[in-house]
């Protein structure tokens, strides 16, 4: 039998098996932000050690920027004090920063593909959990804490144990108004949000290959939401073509010796695994989360689920759900209220999210009784967006058209929710508190069906809802 | 050698604190916004802040605000502890606020990682000896709980259990290599082998 990516690149890059059994990985790519980063530096400053491999190393800042007013010094003195920490950190030991005054700042998962800086067949580390998302382009992409970054820029290495591969075979046609975001919160569903724990995910299928590169990014982004560190898709000809021409990405000749290996570390259809399991995608509807943790997710058309038909081990933090979210069991989420539309995040802030929710609420105006803002995820986002003509659509229908940044995923920045709101979101966690009200409530769902429930004040299943194409 | 933190880990005793519940996550262990800061000093204090305080800044039954707790070393939890952001912050909030094991039915991937990296035995038990463990600490407070990492066992009282942990966690708390900086640079020549084997990092000219 044959090994399968994941394994392939494990083997490239382990540089010894260490006397504790985990092996030494070398890291081809350390992306970096300004929260996780400090105590880092700070920690290889103290021990007189220096970063190995500056250039394999890239930063920027997404987290705690300000997406309304950016200019500096921010009005926040502990944002401001952790913007100098990095401008200063990335100074002293050589590394590139992609700063807020340059035309490449962005959330950190979303700059690293746009820019060409990930690429397949690399092992990639960054401060943040949902590093995953470079696992789209057939790269293994690891989220690590903070003494493993202070690992990474010493010795450009981590020790770590093997992880067992899962195959996820998605096969059929998606149905007209569902997502590669609706795919993933069908998969964490089914398998749990610990049922990838030991596991990296290989997402296969005629349905992944179908999708951009920019919906793969988005299934591989919440493999953690599902307990899994690590997610990636084989590298295809739409791999290819999307790294073609990329700044950081090989050009001339050397693109095409880069491409003779990136096809060579693809899992073959010989490739062995250590489990498979299969979603038929033809049958998936939009989801909607109705509780506090992404796996508590169903199609827009269903009920929320009686406590008695749930596995006696999901009821405890069913019951804490429905107290937290006051919803009821059997309550249809179609026709949920809610009060503010979030479209940002590094799951969903890529140029194609927000054409396709533009798409939606071109000529319409927001509800009344909804707060709405779209957060691009990164500069060049933005500055695509705004070629095509989108922030105009946005403000005409009431929308705020912000900078790029982390925003209300996770508000540690000025964007918030306010008591008891409740938000439709395109990001990625519903956590409670995460969105920056200890007592406000999240509904994780696609950009199209965030656009539909912004436009409408409540949930709506966006297939039933009016298209026009947008003139780009 | 580079100067580390490693010290070997592996006899730990105090008194246990529980924190029931399954897949508390790292915002709840942690909210984001005391995130914003450039060193892991002063943390413990916003350890469970959200479960432990209202917004008016009065407590909440939570047992991080119970008394028969303080100064408890060993906290207790079900299953997928930990889950969510890779945020180091949480491991570190805990161990600033006196925790210096944990223990519980499972935990996720990344925060096992971290925990370890900072010295911490993450250790896994049945969910029955979980329960009971919970359970006797809950009536009585002061139960002195001692873990032993080279034999893999847990005394509370006058009960004895079996956990376990990978087997390269346990190593590296046992032999002192958890904070593998020092580790890892002992290989520095295979350390730039490796990169030169890798064809992207030795050959593929860059990009404009």
């Amino acid at each position: 039998m044959a090994k399968n990516l994941f394994n392939k690149v494990w083997d490239l890059h382990k540089v010894t098996t260490l006397e504790s059994g985990q092996d030494q990985l070398f890291i081809g790519l350390h992306m970096v932000h300004e929260v996780t980063s400090p105590q880092a530096f700070q920690m290889i400053r103290e021990r007189g050690l220096t970063v190995l491999y500056p250039g394999r190393t890239f930063a920027t800042v997404d987290h705690i920027v300000p997406t309304a007013d950016q200019q500096r010094p921010f009005t926040d003195p502990l944002a401001e004090e952790m913007m100098q920490a990095i401008e200063k950190n990335t100074a002293e030991f050589g590394i590139e920063f992609f700063g807020l005054h340059t035309d490449y700042q962005g959330i950190v998962h979303i700059i690293g593909p746009e820019l060409g800086i990930t690429q397949p067949g690399m092992t990639i580390a960054c401060g943040d959990s949902h590093t995953s998302t470079h696992g789209a382009f057939g790269a293994i992409a690891f989220g690590i804490g903070t003494s493993q970054i202070r690992d990474v820029l010493a010795t450009q290495c981590m020790a770590i144990s093997r992880p067992k591969v899962r195959k996820i075979n998605v096969t059929g046609a998606l149905a007209e108004g569902v997502y590669a975001k609706d795919i993933i919160l069908k998969i964490i569903a089914d398998l749990g949000v610990n049922g990838g724990i030991g596991y990296a995910y290989e997402y296969n299928g005629d349905t992944i290959h179908n999708l951009s590169m920019e919906g793969r990014m988005t299934i591989c982004n919440m493999s953690i939401e599902g307990g899994a560190r690590v997610g990636y898709v084989n590298p295809d000809e739409k791999t290819v073509e999307y790294l073609r021409g990329r700044q950081y990405a090989p050009s001339g000749e050397a693109f095409d010796e880069a491409v003779e290996f990136w096809n060579s570390i693809a899992s073959g259809p010989d490739a062995e695994y250590d489990d498979v399991f299969e979603l038929d995608a033809t049958r998936l509807e939009p989801m909607v989360t109705w509780g506090i943790n992404p796996g508590q997710a169903i199609g827009v058309s269903a009920a929320t689920p009686a406590l008695s038909a749930l596995k006696p081990e999901h009821r405890e933090v069913a019951e804490k759900a429905y107290a937290h979210m006051d919803f009821q069991e059997g309550d249809p989420i179609k026709g949920k209220k809610i009060n503010v539309a979030f479209l940002g995040s590094c799951t969903n802030a890529r140029i194609s999210d927000l054409r396709e929710a533009a798409r939606i609420i071109k000529g319409k105006k927001v509800h009344s009784s909804v707060k709405a803002f779209v957060v691009p995820g990164s500069k060049q986002v933005a500055k695509q967006a705004e070629a095509e003509g989108l922030p105009a659509i946005y403000s005409e229908a009431g929308f705020q058209w912000r900078g790029a940044g982390c925003s209300m995923c996770l508000a540690m920045n000025p964007d918030k929710l306010q008591g008891r709101e409740i938000c439709a979101s395109s990001s990625n966690r519903n956590f409670i508190g995460r969105q920056g009200s200890p007592t406000g409530r999240t509904l994780l769902m696609s950009p199209a069906m965030v656009a539909a429930a912004a436009v409408s004040g409540e949930v709506v299943d966006v297939r039933e809802f009016t298209r026009e194409p947008v003139t780009v | 050698m580079a100067a580390t933190n490693n010290t070997a880990v592996k006899t730990l005793t105090g008194t246990a604190i529980p924190v029931r519940g399954n897949d508390i996550d790292t915002d709840q262990i942690i909210p984001a916004r005391y995130m914003k800061v450039v060193t892991f000093e002063g943390l413990g204090q916003y350890a469970f802040r959200d479960v432990r305080f209202a917004e008016d800044g009065s407590p909440k039954p939570h047992p991080f605000n119970e008394e028969k707790y303080h100064g408890a070393s060993i906290l207790l939890v079900n299953r997928n502890f930990g889950c969510g952001s890779s945020r180091e912050h949480a491991p570190q909030a805990l161990n600033k606020a006196g925790i210096n094991a944990v223990v519980g039915e499972s935990f996720a991937e990344i925060f096992a990682g971290n925990c370890t990296a900072m010295g911490i035995p993450a250790i896994v038990l049945s969910s029955e000896d979980t329960l009971q463990i919970m359970d006797a600490v809950e009536a009585d407070p002061t139960i002195e709980i001692t873990i032993d990492l080279p034999t893999t066992t847990l005394t509370a009282g006058s009960h004895r259990y079996s956990f376990t942990l990978p087997p390269a966690y346990l190593n590296s708390l046992i032999a002192g290599t958890w904070d593998s900086t020092s580790v890892l640079l002992d290989n520095l020549n295979q350390i730039h082998e490796t990169a030169g084997r890798l064809p992207y990092v030795n050959g593929f000219a860059k990009g404009a």
